[in-house]
């Protein structure tokens, strides 16, 4: 049975929205490390990125009344305790090394699997967390939180990361070494960046941020000027934690815009592409649009309305130079909240209103692909991602706390790291010419 | 192929390479008597060497051409025509096969013929062969002849015997592919661009190394002849020097072709086994083995230097080639260079302007600049990626602000008639002005529209005069005249508008 969300009042939707994300992290997470699935899939790992998602979204939770402060502490604690003791080294199943953590984490024993990387931008996600409960919890009795936030943060070896060069390598394994991928061309690294270089034992090189904006693409493109990044999430993930609105780095300077305007003009080139929907997929429009990365269909070829179409898994989609195989990220109208609220707002009815088994109790899958309507045994609102991926309910969950009252950006101002790396960066004004914020 | 044989021992294949033949390295061909010396010596019959001779030859020089192998350079006979000719033949079997896309219905069964396909080329290449034939070249006054070159002093070389003297010389002598340094490779054999296009058979399954443009070309041209391929290129995308969405793009048209990708992956070894070639592919420490007909290496050229002797006319050259000023004038201030042999970018086009700058700088005092050339490249795939002038990066990191104007060419309503609307039009300009940095072209045609935007570049034309250049309807070029468009919208500032809004209320 689907929730009526016709009468529902925009406040009251948001609020059923944002309270059936935040049950995530209490369904899957395991209290004994606090470490949170990656998924709700049946044997999903942990995903470090996920654990900072959901150390960002207890404060919520307990702002809301959806859990005691108590309880938020201690899940805090549980992950935080955790990933000091956790075992760092170059052995092929530690659990981190030089303080970063490996992608994907055994729930239970915390020790790396799949032989996946060790990932700097998930551990960028993972501390922005981390930070953000060493703001939120600062109680005379919670100093603990603060202090294992602090030597975790402090014990990360940003530099190391750099492998040489001047852009942060994207991850490291213990046979191989630096994947040969670095941070380059914009995307959601930005607080990873910050964090980086304001690191007061392991700072980046001066000259990296200034690295990675080198490779930036200013485009006019359907006749409006943005700082590219094809997939949406790109736009929203540091500003999940950052609120960029009014403060510039040297590059925005010389555009004369912000990282939070961009955002607002990459959500309308999203929206744009899909009235244009070049390649003619179904229900693209002014209310349906969001390329982001997310799950899939799958690797298959299918001619639908005489138009040949292949379709992926999980990948990075974007607009407008794609991939697009007519799958969309719904949780993108949530995330893209503070940026284009009109629009979002009105996505996100005509989804309900429209596609009502994607999320009949308002929870956004991964994704869904109507062009796949009555097609390989889907349904009406054609193919529907099983299960839920944390990183979407994370960012659903701190984007709509963030357009209700801003309440992750108010603590994040406040903090002392974020403030020097956004300096040391070259940010400068707005909220960040005020002392203390 | 040995640097010191004329061709591969598989070459000529049937009646057409003999008309080749003919043309560019007549049997029985007797060098004539030197002249006892020469306005211009010319080393090297490919592209750069026949403009300059024949350019010299023009003006009432004296004028001596030598090649080793075979007129005309790797461009005719290993390179641009024998790939560009296949290429067509292959687009024609993926068109067939996506026949539906266009509203036609596809054929029952596409069968390959191959036989025909490179039948088709050589025939082709023999043709466009006749137009610098040895022939033609002595009826334009030029001595030919064909044997090593080796200079014996700073003004006089050796060949076949004879002794030719100059009054200036000009070293084109090109570039060959790059030995692959892979353990086992040379003892299973593997094919280049210079023997790829004497087979005579098709390989059923082919493993292509490196994702430069040779690679990815003929990787998707074997592709679309039913040749089972994979590609391996040890960076994370292909073509690195492209924009990124630019190889994107191309990453998902190989894909969907259905090349097998492996990006950022080495191949660390080679071997025969039951007649099969084995390697071992690297990724991230993680080893896989594929088994192969044949192997395609693509992984640069160098300059072809050896033998030449240059020491002996005191021009100095290292692995990258002969060292050239602004003038393209070597060490020695008789002798010149230009072509493969001495430039970064080894095109053919840029071996022809090369050519022509050394040409006017030696024997007529001029004073051209290689740094002054504006020079597009493009590399054939489908759809086609092309490039002119300065890349973003390169801008910004010379300090120069740069802002892109992007056309989709979805948006463009011939390349969506036609059934061709994947790719983009990107021209990069200074912030704050319209003076156009460079440009890329990715789509299906891109190479003939990338041409439009070097003469808007090299004539100093912005990109707000391109808008005022008509271009006809529809073609799928208006994606340039489009982007001009997009640029003087741009410049419709909110003051303006409401200044635009006062006026049009005063005058109604």
């Amino acid at each position: 049975m689907s929730v009526p969300t016709a009468s529902l009042s925009d406040e009251a939707l948001l609020d059923r929205c944002q309270r059936t994300a935040f049950d995530y992290f209490l369904e899957n997470v395991n209290n004994a490390n606090g470490l949170v699935a990656d998924t709700s899939r049946v044997g999903s790992p942990a995903s470090i990125a996920v654990v900072g998602f959901a150390l960002s979204c207890y404060p919520i939770g307990v702002e809301r009344g959806w859990i005691s402060r108590a309880r938020a502490a201690e899940l805090t604690l549980a992950s935080l305790r955790f990933f000091r003791d956790s075992a760092q080294s170059k052995a092929d199943d530690a659990t981190g090394h030089r303080g970063f953590y490996y992608h994907f984490l055994d729930m239970k024993t915390g020790r790396r699997v799949w032989r996946c990387e060790l990932s700097m931008v998930d551990t960028g996600l993972l501390i922005a967390g981390i930070l953000v409960a060493a703001s939120y919890f600062d109680g005379p009795d919670e100093g603990e939180v603060r202090d294992l936030t602090e030597l975790l943060y402090r014990r990360v070896e940003w530099d190391w990361a750099q492998g040489g060069q001047s852009t942060l390598r994207q991850g490291w394994r213990p046979k191989s070494g630096f994947l040969n991928y670095n941070w380059e061309g914009y995307n959601e690294a930005t607080v990873l960046y910050v964090l980086a270089m304001a690191s007061p034992d392991h700072p980046t090189s001066a000259g990296s941020f200034a690295g990675w904006t080198a490779t930036y693409q200013w485009e006019n493109i359907y006749g409006c000027d943005v700082l590219y990044g094809g997939p949406l999430f790109m736009h929203q993930f540091s500003h999940a934690w950052i609120d960029f609105a009014g403060i510039r780095d040297a590059f925005m300077a010389e555009k004369r815009s912000d990282y939070f305007e961009n955002s607002r003009r990459a959500t309308l080139l999203h929206r744009e592409y899909a009235c244009r929907n070049p390649h003619g997929f179904k229900g693209y429009g002014a209310d349906l649009w969001g390329l982001s990365a997310n799950d899939g269909p799958g690797g298959f070829r299918v001619r639908v309305d005489g138009q040949r179409h292949g379709f992926f898994g999980y990948v990075a989609r974007g607009a407008p130079f794609g991939p697009d195989d007519g799958t969309i990220a719904p949780w993108s109208y949530l995330a893209a909240l503070p940026f284009a609220p009109e629009e979002a707002l009105s996505a996100l009815r005509h989804l309900f209103h429209h596609y009502p088994q994607v999320a009949p109790d308002l929870r956004m899958p991964s994704a869904f692909n109507p062009t796949l309507a009555g097609r390989r045994d889907n349904g009406p609102d054609g193919w529907i991602s099983e299960g839920f991926y944390g990183l979407d309910q994370g960012l659903t969950v701190m984007m709509i706390e963030n357009y209700r009252n801003g309440m992750i950006w108010k603590l994040m101002r406040s903090n002392r790291h974020i403030r020097t790396g956004l300096r040391r960066a070259g940010f400068s004004g707005g909220w960040l010419a005020q002392e203390g914020a | 192929m040995s640097q010191n044989e004329p061709f591969p021992p598989d070459f000529p294949v049937g009646r057409h390479d003999a008309d080749l033949l003919r043309s560019v390295r007549p049997n029985g061909w007797r060098n004539p008597e030197p002249a006892r010396r020469y306005n211009l010596v010319v080393i090297g019959a490919g592209p750069a060497g026949l403009v300059a001779a024949r350019g010299a030859a023009a003006f009432g020089a004296t004028v001596a051409l030598i090649e080793r192998n075979l007129v005309g350079g790797d461009c005719l006979n290993v390179g641009c025509v024998p790939s560009k000719a296949l290429i067509r033949s292959s687009r024609l079997y993926a068109d067939m096969r996506n026949a539906a896309d266009f509203g036609v219905k596809p054929p029952d069964h596409v069968e390959v013929d191959f036989t025909l396909a490179m039948d088709r080329m050589r025939r082709l290449r023999a043709r466009i062969g006749e137009a610098d034939s040895v022939a033609r070249l002595t009826e334009a006054g030029i001595d030919v002849f064909f044997g090593q070159a080796q200079f014996t002093g700073p003004d006089r070389i050796a060949v076949a015997g004879a002794e030719l003297r100059f009054a200036k010389a000009l070293i084109a002598t090109g570039a060959h592919a790059k030995l692959p340094e892979i353990p086992g490779l040379m003892e299973a054999g593997y094919l280049s661009n210079e023997t790829v296009f004497n087979l005579t058979r098709r390989p059923d399954r082919l493993l292509v190394i490196g994702g430069g443009p040779l690679g990815c070309e003929m990787a998707q041209t074997f592709c679309r002849m039913g040749t089972k391929v994979i590609l391996a290129q040890d960076e994370p995308m292909f073509l690195p020097r492209e924009e990124r969405d630019a190889a994107q793009i191309l990453s998902d048209s190989l894909a969907r072709d259905g090349v097998e990708i492996h990006l950022n992956t080495s191949v660390v070894a080679v071997r025969m086994a039951d007649g099969q070639r084995i390697a071992d592919l690297v990724r991230d420490g993680d080893t896989i083995t594929v088994t192969v007909d044949q192997v395609l290496a693509g992984i640069g050229r160098a300059p072809s230097l050896d033998g030449l002797n240059l020491a002996a006319a005191e021009v100095e050259a290292d692995s990258e080639g002969v060292k050239v000023d602004d003038f393209m004038r070597t060490t020695n201030r008789r002798i010149y260079a230009a072509g493969d042999v001495c430039l970064d970018h080894k095109f053919t086009h840029t071996a022809e302007a090369t050519a022509r700058i050394a040409l006017q700088n030696a024997l007529f005092l001029g004073h051209k600049r290689l740094s002054t050339l504006v020079i597009p490249w493009c590399t054939y795939t489908d759809p086609e990626i092309a490039h002119v002038g300065l890349y973003p990066f390169d801008a910004r990191k010379s300090g120069i602000p740069v802002r892109t104007f992007t056309i989709m060419m979805h948006d463009v309503d011939r390349a969506v008639a036609d059934g061709m609307a994947e790719g983009f039009v990107k021209i990069h300009v200074r912030q704050n002005s319209d003076r156009i940095l460079g440009a890329t072209v990715v789509a299906r045609h891109a190479g003939e529209m990338i041409n439009g935007i070097s003469l808007a570049i090299g004539s100093g034309m912005g990109l707000g005069a391109l808008a005022g250049v008509i271009h006809a309807y529809p073609t799928q070029a208006a994606a340039i005249k489009m982007a001009g468009d997009a640029y003087e919208r741009s410049r419709l500032t909110p003051l303006l508008q409401r200044l635009a809004a006062r006026w049009l209320r005063l005058v109604r």
